[in-house]
């Protein structure tokens, strides 16, 4: 079975160190964040990962959820373990306390939901699906619909669902067909069916509450014509007690290539009682506000994952002996060296480390960037912040996902023959993987939403957000004799980055499909960039700590090699990815459709 | 009723601990730390009281450097409802330490002192006995269940033989031993109340206890690495081998 021990020693490098949390007092909820109280929540939320949830990640997965009757079953240790998460009040860390949250930082809350991830994807689609309803309520939802579920969300007394994908509708929501008839109370009909509902039906909570996405008769066709509503599986009675059970049901659960354990429902809904949140045929604007925190969300599984991978592979690569290093034996007592002393091994390793490390401060930065675009005191760098997220949250989940699984398949190799065997796990991590690089939008659609949203939006304005610090970065540090190896390398990434960009704007004018044929180079180029710039900050703190002495050498140490192997051997790939998109879309369309 | 439950910062159980290589002791230089198992029992076990309406009110008290807030930081969080370290940076042995908690518990006159049996770091199972003798209370060790009676408490104590059950005159110093419950997760928002809830500071000098080591650790070694496994050609071999090299039978 895998172990794993939460990264504590680098997420509070990266919170502390790196972001600075210490110095953002002044927001609302950071106050509390100081530094006993981060290392007791990351302390504790370790435990409960490592001890709880850790030892149901491959039995839940072998076991799978199932349906019998319109009822899902989760795997067994489920219950007990969802009932010490939510009694801990941890779905609650960075929710409004008004409604009985916690109130603390959202980039604090992050960090915690990797650790729950790594130790138990499927389990931590559950909480993360109430997540997503509270995010939703919070945002959109009227005082009284606050009060009737956020409580009761944030205790985990109750589930909440996402209900958008139709059978004939994913990526499109605009050809979406499901009804929501207006009836004399002011509450909506909703008729309809909805497939891959994350968390659908279960028996974690005594409720759960469905936000779905319907059209209200005699609304425009299209997206302008969608409207979001709260259906409970339970209506709620004016005293807060559950009532009658409502018009939705689950017809099946998915049989899918992994995430096992987490149910992925067929969820029918027929006269349902549903309850208009927002405003009317406003519907999608009020799911993509959810959707850059589930896009990132996303993200984050991409990272955690490789980081339970690497520590698997990393253990097993100093334990397993087979051959002999190249420069003769190292351990001439032993019958074999263990196989990390090769290159090879080292190199895969390397890879796995340099993109988690890197992944997660990159994610870390992207997250407390939604905290400011929430929380600075003033307006611009509110907007700035919201900007950056916006810019940040199509590449984050796209580089995150495609590079993370990328690692876990590494992580697999590492282990040779034993890895493709299921009793290591190392397999699990990949089926459990390869899904976040579909759901939430496919890394293609992400790619779009970077090239056709983000660049032109406000006439670049988005763009600024990145490439400004990124720029006074490098004239601040260009002279820095500590820095050097690592500011050459970012610049010339960099420049790179700058001229695909200014390619794609010319071109892309002309032809959308050169935008789009250059999309997902363009994507992984500039997550390669924002990865570069993550790596040489963390070099930087790293290099004024050993220069100032430290007892921790060993640590910064580590990280300026990493942030060195992440300059040397991945950031390389941007030349290869700027030959690419500058070649165009003529070599991708030159056949005709039916020449496939 | 009162009750005083002491906590010692140790070195997390899951840490693989090296000797120094001047041999004087364990390195502790960027180690994680955390609350001594036995103690985290002994803390579960007395707000397990307080929720049960035994006890009034549960004080963590440590003794150590100033880190070991974060430790009491912890029980209080467990519900531990206030705490008070006893702050020196002299290393501290079981004796100094019981003459410590005996000032603190003669100021804060608690029913029970629950103490774990011993700390992971010295294994030395010595301080709640010498507490015990310089309260002149009646004492309970290495305890797996407790009742509260009118004026008593009835311990089952985990002995050689098997369980020993007795009945303790109040006030009286009990050690706990793993079994006596399962210590619960903290919850968020108790990690968030322990944030505010105070911690007094004592000094051993302010407490008139002078606190100099009298024990000398010579030297200190990791233990000797296991020798390669052989292999036998006979059970005869292996049992002269066990009996003459090893001897063992």
């Amino acid at each position: 079975m895998p172990s794993y021990r939460a990264p504590l020693r680098d997420m509070r490098f990266q919170l502390e160190e790196v972001l600075g949390i210490e110095s953002l007092r002044n927001l609302p909820g950071f106050a509390d964040a100081g530094g006993d109280l981060v290392a007791a929540v990351l302390g504790e939320s370790a435990k409960i990962a490592e001890e709880v949830l850790l030892p149901l990640n491959q039995s839940g997965d072998r076991e799978g959820c199932r349906f019998a009757d319109g009822v899902v079953t989760t795997p067994a240790g489920f219950r007990a373990a969802f009932r010490t998460f939510a009694e801990g009040g941890w779905i609650g860390l960075s929710g409004d306390p008004d409604y009985g949250a916690q109130g603390l930082p959202y980039v604090l809350a992050t960090a915690v939901s990797e650790m729950m991830i790594s130790a138990n994807m499927a389990f931590s689609t559950y909480p993360g699906l109430i997540a997503g309803a509270i995010e939703a309520i919070s945002r959109h939802g009227s005082a009284a619909q606050k009060r009737t579920y956020l409580p009761r969300l944030f205790k985990g007394e109750w589930g909440g669902t996402m209900n958008l994908t139709e059978p004939h509708c994913g990526t499109d929501l605009g050809l979406l067909r499901t009804r929501a008839e207006p009836r004399a109370d002011g509450s909506y009909a909703i008729t309809g069916t909805k497939i891959f509902i994350s968390a659908g039906e279960h028996d974690l909570t005594d409720n759960i509450i469905h936000l779905v996405l319907a059209r209200i008769a005699g609304a425009p066709a299209g997206t302008r014509g969608i409207s979001l509503f709260i259906v409970p599986k339970y209506l709620v009675n004016g005293d807060g007690t559950l009532g009658a059970r409502n018009g939705v049901a689950c017809g099946s659960i998915e049989h899918k290539m992994g995430l096992r354990a987490s149910a992925t429902c067929v969820m029918n809904y027929e006269d349902a009682t549903g309850f208009l949140i927002g405003e009317a045929n406003r519907g999608m604007r009020a799911m993509f506000t959810m959707m850059n925190a589930a896009r990132i969300g996303v993200g984050l599984q991409g990272l955690a994952l490789s980081e339970i991978a690497y520590q698997n592979a990393a253990a097993y690569a100093r334990e397993r002996r087979q051959g002999r290093a190249l420069t003769g034996p190292a351990f001439p007592d032993q019958p074999a060296d263990p196989i990390i002393v090769h290159p090879d091994v080292r190199r895969m390793l390397m890879t796995m480390r340099a993109f988690t490390e890197g992944g997660r401060a990159l994610l870390l930065r992207t997250a407390l960037a939604i905290d400011l675009a929430h929380k600075d005191a003033d307006a611009e760098a509110r907007r700035d912040a919201e900007d950056y997220a916006a810019l940040l949250t199509p590449v984050v989940k796209a580089t995150l996902t495609d590079l993370g699984f990328e690692s876990v398949n590494l992580g697999l190799q590492c282990f040779g023959g034993a890895g493709y065997i299921r009793e290591t796990g190392m397999e699990q991590f990949v089926r459990d993987a390869r899904i976040t690089q579909i759901y939430e939008g496919t890394s293609g659609i992400q790619a779009l939403d970077l090239v056709g949203r983000k660049l032109p939006a406000h006439t670049g304005r988005y763009l600024r957000q990145f490439f400004h610090p990124l720029d006074r970065f490098l004239q601040d540090e260009m002279a820095n004799p500590a820095l050097k190896e690592f500011v050459s390398p970012l610049a010339r990434a960099f420049a790179r980055l700058q001229q695909v960009t200014a390619w794609i704007g010319e071109e892309g004018l002309k032809d959308p499909e050169q935008a789009g044929a250059a999309a997902a180079d363009y994507l992984r180029l500039f997550g390669l960039v924002a990865l570069g710039h993550a790596w040489a900050g963390m070099a930087k703190v790293a290099a004024e700590r050993l220069a100032s002495g430290t007892a921790e050498a060993p640590f910064y140490t580590a990280k300026l090699a990493t942030a060195r192997f992440f300059m040397a051997k991945m950031l390389p790939d941007t030349a290869a990815l700027q030959a690419r998109i500058t070649a165009g879309a003529a070599p991708v369309m030159a056949l005709a459709a039916e020449a496939f | 009723m009162k009750i005083l439950v002491t906590v010692k910062r140790v070195v997390d159980a899951n840490v693989k601990i090296r000797v120094k290589p001047d041999q004087t002791g364990v390195d502790l230089a960027n180690v994680k730390m955390a609350i001594n198992p036995f103690c985290e029992v002994a803390v579960e076990g007395a707000v397990r009281q307080r929720e049960a309406g035994r006890a009034t009110e549960v004080v963590a008290v440590s003794a150590g450097p100033a880190s070991c807030q974060e430790t009491l930081r912890t029980a209080m969080a467990i519900g531990a409802d206030r705490a008070i370290l006893v702050k020196t940076d002299v290393e501290l042995q079981p004796l100094a330490v019981a003459k410590l908690l005996k000032a603190v518990a003669e100021r804060e006159r608690p029913m029970v002192v629950l103490l774990g049996k011993q700390a992971i770091d010295d294994d030395s199972n010595a301080t709640g006995q010498m507490l015990a003798a310089l309260l002149g209370w009646p004492q309970g060790t290495f305890i797996s269940k407790l009742e509260f009676g009118d004026g008593v408490v009835t311990v089952q104590r985990e002995i050689d033989g098997g369980l020993q059950t007795l009945s303790l005159t109040l006030p009286a110093v009990l050690t706990t031993d793993l079994r006596l419950n399962e210590p619960r997760y903290a919850s968020l928002p108790n990690i968030m109340k322990a944030k505010r809830k105070p911690i007094e500071e004592l000094t051993p000098e302010a407490l008139g206890v002078d606190v100099t080591p009298r024990l000398k650790l010579i030297e200190m070694r990791e233990p000797p690495a296991r020798p390669v496994g052989q292999k036998v050609a006979s059970v005869a071999e292996l049992v002269a081998r066990l009996r003459d090299e090893a001897k063992v039978i």
